[in-house]
């Protein structure tokens, strides 16, 4: 829906569901070529949203014991969903059939409601009369609320805001968000600096998102 | 042509990083910093990323009716509403705040 309001074809729009199948990285995608970024700094700015379904891997890798031929082809399903889904099943059983369901459930309807959101949106036409483009970035705060709960996080994201937005009118399209990603070591370093407190972040328990 | 490059890179980089978690041993991925680091770098993306597509129209600064969307979101997200819900409130206000300022 989103994505065909910023220039996206039906059939573009339905390939990056198909093929990327994780939703912070699409919005974002979307989001940076319709601000005029180039390829490859929209496609890097998608592609860090993602290096956490690495972590979510790693989890389910030791819980669900696949074959190794299998894991190319479950690799796909493995996003914010799958995972709490598969780590909450008390035996290897349950999760593997909790990994399978969810992951086949949400990979359909995704790509079908993809489907639908962009031929709906051919044919409004004008989207932002719609208020449509509010919805990306209502998109990244609703998946942004959940993780905001240590004080690290918080001052991580208001960096972030203050560097993505301040950089904006000096940088090329795209590059302020790459930059804004920095607040997250500066603001681990700057917490290692004060006497090594550690705040407790759960990458892998997360179960936040509504990401696919 | 460069949007289907955009969607190519980004489509290998994240099913690589999906893969990747799935094949390396335990062990490389677990240590404390690398952990943290993995669960910041979506904030600080998301955080950038809200606030860029609120507040700007290309690479300049605006305030317009979408500002008045996303705070219905915020408000929708404190009441503890549903994902759709919340897009939906943004939506909405956004739409009616364009139509009534024309």
């Amino acid at each position: 829906m989103t994505s065909a309001g910023s220039g996206l074809t039906l059939l573009q729009t339905c390939a990056l569901s198909l093929l990327v199948f994780t939703g912070a990285s699409q919005f974002a995608l979307v989001g940076a070529l319709a601000a005029g970024g180039n390829p490859f700094t929209a496609a890097a700015g998608a592609f860090f949203l993602g290096v956490r379904n690495a972590f979510y891997g790693l989890r389910l890798s030791q819980l669900l014991a696949l074959p190794r031929a299998v894991r190319p082809f479950a690799a796909q399903w493995v996003i914010d969903e799958t995972a709490a889904v598969a780590l909450a099943q008390p035996t290897r059983r349950s999760a593997r059939i909790g990994f399978t369901v969810t992951g086949l459930t949400l990979y359909v309807l995704w790509n079908l409601t993809t489907l639908l959101g962009a031929a709906g949106a051919e044919a409004i036409g004008d989207t932002d009369a719609w208020g449509l483009d509010a919805a990306g970035p209502a998109v990244f705060l609703a998946l942004l609320a959940p993780m905001l709960r240590t004080t690290t996080e918080r001052a991580v994201a208001g960096l972030a805001v203050v560097l993505g937005i301040g950089l904006l009118p000096v940088l090329p399209a795209g590059v302020p968000v790459l930059v804004a990603a920095l607040a997250a070591p500066a603001v681990l370093w700057a917490g290692g600096r004060r006497g090594g407190r550690t705040t407790d972040v759960k990458p892998a328990d997360d179960e936040s998102g509504d990401d696919r | 042509m460069n949007i289907w490059i955009a969607i190519g890179v980004t489509a290998v980089g994240c099913y690589a990083v999906k893969l990747v978690g799935l094949l390396v041993p335990t062990g490389v991925l677990e240590r404390p910093l690398v952990k943290q680091l993995a669960a910041l770098l979506p904030v600080a993306l998301l955080a950038a990323l809200t606030a860029q597509q609120t507040f700007a129209d290309g690479r300049v600064l605006v305030v317009d009716a979408k500002v008045a969307g996303l705070a219905a979101a915020a408000v929708a997200l404190l009441l503890r509403a549903p994902f759709l819900l919340v897009v939906a409130a943004a939506v909405a206000v956004t739409a009616g705040v364009r139509a009534m300022t024309g």
